[in-house]
């Protein structure tokens, strides 16, 4: 049992898919200028590594591995559709934001990198243990970039104006502050990702790389 | 002209590294040596070369909505854009393997140059990205579909190349030590983003670049239009509460 939560909660800090592992970072950088496309984008990869990584497991004995990458292709491609039907169904203004990034859900290499590393080798039900906890360890650095570029770039979370208005210069911005609109702009993500790193492996120098 | 504008269009502006994200797994993880970086960008360009213009057919005679009329007019409503990622996918991985078997039967030695790097190609987010972008920007002709491909191949070439060449550089520099290896990388990258935001003016005698301008130019005025009505009338409100 023990084993169990330590596949939860491993990737959740000291072997995180984004920041320790380099998996997945095309759509975590991309997609992060605001908190709700982070929280939309984590639940749906959570939901294909999910059953990604049981559906793979579950075959793992019967795909010769020649063919294995399609295999893995295909079964993430039919998830990623479903993910995106259903995000087109009821969130359609979402939708059309994410963009082409849903399906590059597809290509997202920490689905095909947990499935080698480990839905071929494991049981369904840890290898569903290992989906939801890297899922969560990619989603929890979503969260904390899409907070930070929203917050400093527009003011405001999940739409919600938190620091005022700024037209009207209420709150925060009564003092003077200003919104800083280059948070919002694709380079920031890459350095808001660095300082992330750099604050987690100053406290905790066993993942310092050797130059 | 639509192609010379497109062209650096893709290779500057829309930079696939630097714009989009699209690629950075292998970006950040094959980085490390100018040659072997070499290697992998050129079978980027070679691999986006053919997929763009392949899965442009693809869009365009299959998928899209009304794309089967030419089977007969009972086809001609049928809709099948939600299979675009499968087949998308599916064309990639094929071609993929395709390329490698007559790469290896045909030139023994681009094969040894770029052998190791073909089969990581097919889970690379650029490759897929290329054909997502080509269809969600909605590109006309099958000539400018190939131009898109190799264009961002290009400008994902320019990318890696440049970041390998600072890794081998930073080697000899007294990085802090948590930021060694990838979070310096990151920083670095950044850099270059920002660097390359600046080609974004690089167009703007073309018709395109110039009406977006316009768009935010307008924007602009009305939000400080707004502010100024808002400033205003704060002034009066305080002027009345003094009085």
């Amino acid at each position: 049992m023990a084993k169990d939560s330590k596949l939860i909660l491993d990737p959740l800090a000291d072997n995180n898919p984004i920041t320790i592992q380099v998996l997945g970072i095309c759509s975590a950088l991309a997609i992060t200028a605001q908190l709700k496309a982070s929280i939309v984008m984590t639940i749906s990869v959570l939901f294909v590594m999910g059953i990604g990584n049981v559906v793979m497991s579950l075959i793992r004995n019967i795909i010769p591995s020649k063919i294995r990458i399609i295999v893995q292709l295909t079964v993430v491609a039919a998830l990623v559709i479903i993910v995106d039907q259903v995000l087109k169904a009821f969130s359609y203004q979402l939708s059309k934001e994410l963009g082409a990034f849903i399906g590059l859900i597809i290509t997202n290499c920490i689905i095909m990198g947990r499935f080698e590393a480990f839905a071929l080798g494991n049981g369904p039900w840890r290898s569903f243990l290992d989906g939801i906890g890297n899922a969560l360890g990619y989603g929890v650095i979503l969260i904390i970039v899409g907070f930070f570029r929203e917050l400093l770039g527009s003011g405001t979370l999940l739409g919600y104006q938190i620091l005022g208005d700024p037209i009207a210069k209420t709150g925060l911005y009564s003092l003077g502050y200003e919104n800083n609109g280059f948070m919002l702009l694709a380079p920031m993500a890459l350095i808001v990702v660095g300082i992330i790193i750099w604050v987690q492996r100053a406290n905790n120098p066993a993942l310092i790389e050797e130059n | 002209m639509e192609h010379i504008e497109l062209f650096f269009k893709s290779i500057f502006i829309d930079n696939m590294v630097f714009a989009t994200f699209l690629g950075m797994c292998s970006y950040l993880a094959v980085s490390k040596k100018v040659s072997t970086a070499v290697g992998l960008g050129a079978a980027v360009i070679f691999v986006l070369a053919i997929t763009v213009p392949l899965n442009w057919l693809l869009d365009q005679y299959i998928l899209q909505e009304g794309a089967l009329a030419w089977l007969g007019s009972e086809y001609a409503d049928y809709d099948l854009s939600f299979l675009s990622f499968i087949m998308f996918i599916a064309t990639i991985a094929t071609m993929v393997q395709l390329v490698e078997i007559v790469v290896e039967k045909f030139s023994p030695s681009l094969y040894n140059s770029l052998g190791i790097f073909l089969p990581l190609i097919a889970v690379n987010c650029a490759i897929l990205g290329g054909s997502l972008f080509m269809q969600s920007r909605q590109i006309e002709t099958i000539g400018l579909a190939f131009n898109y491909g190799v264009s961002s191949g290009i400008g994902w070439f320019l990318a890696i190349l440049a970041i390998a060449a600072i890794r081998e550089k930073i080697r000899y520099s007294n990085v802090p030590a948590p930021l060694r290896g990838l979070g310096i990388t990151f920083i670095i990258t950044g850099l270059m983003a920002i660097g390359f935001m600046s080609f974004g003016g690089m167009l703007t005698g073309g018709s395109d670049a110039s009406e977006k301008e316009d768009d935010t130019l307008q924007v602009q005025v009305i939000e400080d239009l707004e502010r100024k009505e808002a400033k205003q009338q704060l002034a009066k409100n305080t002027t009345k509460v003094i009085k």
